[in-house]
């Protein structure tokens, strides 16, 4: 059985690289978004443009504009998600789409029907739109051959989470400006973190300089090679302290309890010690450099209480913007027959 | 190919100012009023108007800019996204005089796209319609309150506003149908 890790790898490399393209055109022609590394720079500002009006919409005293009426959109969640799935249910009803919620407890994932044919069944029912979670690398790009719905990518295995990845641009971009010669660093557990895949490709095609930083156990081995493979640049430094010098932004991954187990870290406390994104590391960065996290944070463990709820911390308006970003994809979807 | 200028420069100028005066007549003043332009040619209409109508009633007037994208009836029938902007109210328009600014009045559903949208914002006390240019062929049952030049036109025509702000001049022509060679781009 191939690793999750290396069908993402392999995924990666297949499809073509658009650094530069001019961003005239105004056409949305794309049926999925499975992960970033296809999107063009000119996609990516599409989005992040439509992102604004919606957050006008978002803003008023009821949130509401008609532009999906008639859309049906179904998240299929084989993953537990409160703020994604939540999220793309949100997006959906502020513009006026029926959305049916399924997880795959409860559904007939569990008496045994297969991904394809649950896809096909959707379909058959008028599902215009599927949002996706899978634990399998890969899993939406099956359901995206299948049948003729859209599929959104709402995260796969440790592969790609796209829309988190728009949004993360979008809320930084809110902040620090064009993102072009930006040093973002991301830390974290690397390796496990689909939201890191998809920000590494975003961050690189907007310009950024990106630093990933680790544990060498959690820091993928491919990272950090020649452009050769497809791959986008990055900067790789284990040492946080020496990452964090004069970052304009700092992106902080989840720890995820159960890589303890797997022999990957020694302990927590050592972990927190050597790369917990805090005041004092923060001192280091660029004055003002914000930070994010896509939570659920560990407050303690890889970012501190005091920068989680304090002023950089963008964490609350990631989420927010998270609403934001998934209307303006799906409302630049909708269009498609 | 043959454009026939509808209005020059100096006719947009006039125009606006004698819509000016009929909106200071009706409404008795500028009080509680608001000028909502539609993107993209109402919203430099609009500012415009509003200057014209301070020049004769003094004060300030707000003037917001409306994006209709998210409400037009023809999101299905068309093949890819509209792209879309923040709508910009400058004031709370809940129980204010809104009139609506758009340099072409044509089918009506743009319009009736951009009262959802008002709507949606806020319940205004009323709303009222200024165009530069009525060329008829209404599909909806909408007609303006001040008209700039009402112009008798066939269906395929195409009626083009060219404002100092958007495109460099002022003017307004038509390009007869029979003699259009790329009307599909202009379609929108």
């Amino acid at each position: 059985m191939t690793s999750p890790l290396r069908e993402a790898r392999s995924r990666e490399t297949a499809i073509p690289v658009h650094l530069t393209e001019p961003s005239g055109a105004r056409e949305w022609d794309r049926r999925h978004v499975l992960d970033l590394d296809d999107f063009s720079v000119s996609e990516i500002e599409q989005v992040l443009e439509t992102a604004d009006a919606m957050k006008e919409v978002l803003a008023r005293d009821v949130p509401r504009a008609p532009a999906l009426r008639g859309t049906t959109i179904v998240t299929l969640f084989y993953e537990a998600s409160t703020r994604t799935r939540a999220s793309f249910e949100l997006a959906g009803k502020v513009l006026g789409a029926d959305v049916i919620n399924l997880t795959a407890s409860g559904s007939s994932v569990e008496k045994g029907e297969s991904l394809i044919d649950t896809v096909r069944t959707l379909r058959a029912i008028g599902a215009h739109v599927l949002i996706m979670r899978h634990p399998m690398s890969g899993a939406p790009y099956l359901a995206a051959s299948h049948g003729d719905a859209r599929v959104v990518n709402a995260g796969d295995g440790w592969h790609a989470h796209p829309t988190q990845g728009l949004l993360d641009l979008y809320t930084l971009r809110n902040h620090i400006g064009s993102l072009a010669g930006k040093r973002v660093v991301i830390v974290g557990d690397v390796t496990h973190s689909r939201v890191a895949r998809s920000d590494i490709w975003g961050l690189s095609k907007l310009g950024a300089e990106v630093v990933v930083c680790g544990p060498p156990t959690l820091l993928p081995a491919e990272l950090g090679r020649d452009h050769e493979d497809g791959l986008p640049l990055v900067t790789v430094e284990t040492d946080f302290d020496k990452a964090v010098q004069g970052a304009d932004a700092v992106m902080t991954l989840r720890l995820q309890q159960e890589r303890m187990t797997g022999g990957l870290l020694p302990s927590l406390r050592e972990y927190s010690r050597l790369y917990q994104v805090n005041e004092a590391r923060m001192e280091k960065a660029r004055p003002g450099a914000p930070v994010l996290h896509p939570g659920p944070i560990n407050e303690g463990v890889e970012i501190s209480a005091a920068v989680a709820h304090g002023a950089r911390s963008l964490i609350e308006e990631q989420v927010t913007n998270g609403v934001a970003v998934r209307m303006a994809l799906l409302y630049l979807m909708r269009g498609l027959k | 190919m043959s454009e026939r200028v509808l209005m020059t420069a100096e006719d947009v100028r006039r125009a606006i100012v004698r819509i000016a005066h009929e909106i200071v007549e009706s409404h008795r003043g500028s009080h509680d009023l608001v000028l909502i332009g539609m993107r993209t040619r109402g919203v430099p209409l609009a500012r415009r108007l509003a200057a014209a109508i301070e020049q004769i009633e003094g004060g300030a007037l707000p003037v917001g800019s409306l994006d209709i994208g998210l409400y037009r009836d023809d999101l299905s029938v068309r093949g890819t996204a509209v792209q879309i902007a923040p709508s910009e109210m400058p004031t709370d328009i809940k129980g204010k005089r809104v009139v609506l600014v758009d340099d072409v009045l044509f089918t009506g559903r743009s319009v009736r796209a951009a009262m959802e949208a008002i709507l949606d914002l806020g319940r205004p006390r009323r709303i009222q319609l200024a165009v530069l240019v009525d060329r008829g062929h209404r599909e909806l049952p909408i007609r303006p309150d001040y008209v700039g030049k009402n112009v008798p036109t066939a269906r395929g025509d195409d009626v083009r506003v060219h404002l100092s702000e958007t495109d460099g001049s002022d003017e307004v022509a038509i390009l007869p149908e029979l003699e259009q060679t790329s009307k599909q781009e202009e379609l929108s």
